[in-house]
């Protein structure tokens, strides 16, 4: 990205991330800007679209699902059909699969509880611009915070998925075995699309900046986009 | 006309909420309980009175907004 475009953070009614996600991308240098839900357009300089965590619309008939007709999102849609980069991150990742952006579902996690905890992730691929500043195998510190994290999608589509590289985390302890907290297939913790421009994550790395807070390994995700 | 849509999640899907409700069943004592599977349902009242048209016009907020399809299967009661 160039000095002159921005990173537009949309705010649904419910949205509670948008001021750590902010903070982060200041942290990078980044310029931010927060995008009120009912506005129709992004700003026209933004490079990056970030949806950021929390419960759009209270998570009310499932999470995700009504946010995805908020005025911002028919531009959100646009930008990213036209190659744009956008990235979920928890609420944010229920959006963009309830919007088609990405494919799959989330249904409740396989204890029915919130899960809010440490948890160790692991790239699976790092052919893509979110995680090029990672190598593959890499291990990453970062917190999990949902009720609805279980990663669903049938046996064709995550085919696909693996076939393409689309599987882009996965949940791990942390000597880097596979170690399951919400019951998602495969140990999904994130996703693309095919043209690898959109990208769903539940783990909060915008919490991870700092070792004062457990973890700074969020740091070297997110500058994946600006590098 | 008031129109019902029940949602549930589609066979083979595994439902949290159910087996949950299962093992608490059993654990009460309740143990002839084979499967429990949680859904939702829906009460609409219409401003219509075609059957057809109503259909339709359900079918289409199912597809749109009321279930995912991707893990949801619904149906519509007249």
């Amino acid at each position: 990205m160039n000095k002159s475009q921005k990173i537009s953070v949309i705010v649904f009614p419910g949205t509670n991330c948008e001021h750590d996600t902010k903070y982060a991308f200041d942290m990078l240098g980044q310029d931010v800007e927060l995008v009120w839900y009912e506005e129709e357009t992004l700003p026209s300089d933004t490079y990056l679209v970030v949806i950021p965590g929390g419960f759009s619309y209270g998570d009310y008939l499932r999470a995700g699902s009504i946010a995805k007709f908020a005025p911002i999102m028919k531009d959100v849609i646009r930008f990213a059909n036209s190659g744009g980069y956008v990235l979920g991150i928890c609420n944010g990742f229920q959006v963009l699969l309830e919007s088609g952006l990405l494919p799959g579902a989330m249904k409740r996690n396989q204890n029915v509880h919130f899960i809010s905890k440490h948890h160790f992730l692991k790239v699976e691929s790092n052919k893509n611009k979110f995680l090029s500043e990672l190598e593959n195998g890499d291990l990453l510190n970062i917190p999990i915070a949902h009720a609805e994290g279980n990663y669903y999608i049938d046996d064709k589509g995550l085919g696909s998925l693996i076939e393409n590289g689309q599987v882009v985390l996965t949940y791990v302890d942390k000597n880097g075995n596979d170690l399951n907290p919400n019951g998602a297939v495969n140990n999904i913790a994130g996703i693309s699309n095919v043209n690898k421009n959109v990208f769903g994550l539940m783990p909060h790395p915008e919490r991870a900046m700092e070792e004062i807070l457990g973890s700074s390994d969020g740091v070297k995700m997110l500058e994946g986009f600006i590098r | 006309m008031k129109v019902v849509v029940n949602i549930k999640l589609k066979d083979g899907v595994l439902d949290p909420q159910g087996k949950a409700s299962l093992h608490a069943l059993s654990s009460i004592g309740f143990d002839n309980v084979l499967d429990a599977r949680i859904g939702k349902q829906i009460v609409l009242e219409l401003e219509e009175n075609d059957k057809v048209k109503a259909k339709q016009s359900v079918t289409k907020m199912c597809e749109e907004l009321l279930a995912n399809t991707v893990i949801e299967d619904y149906d519509i009661e007249l």
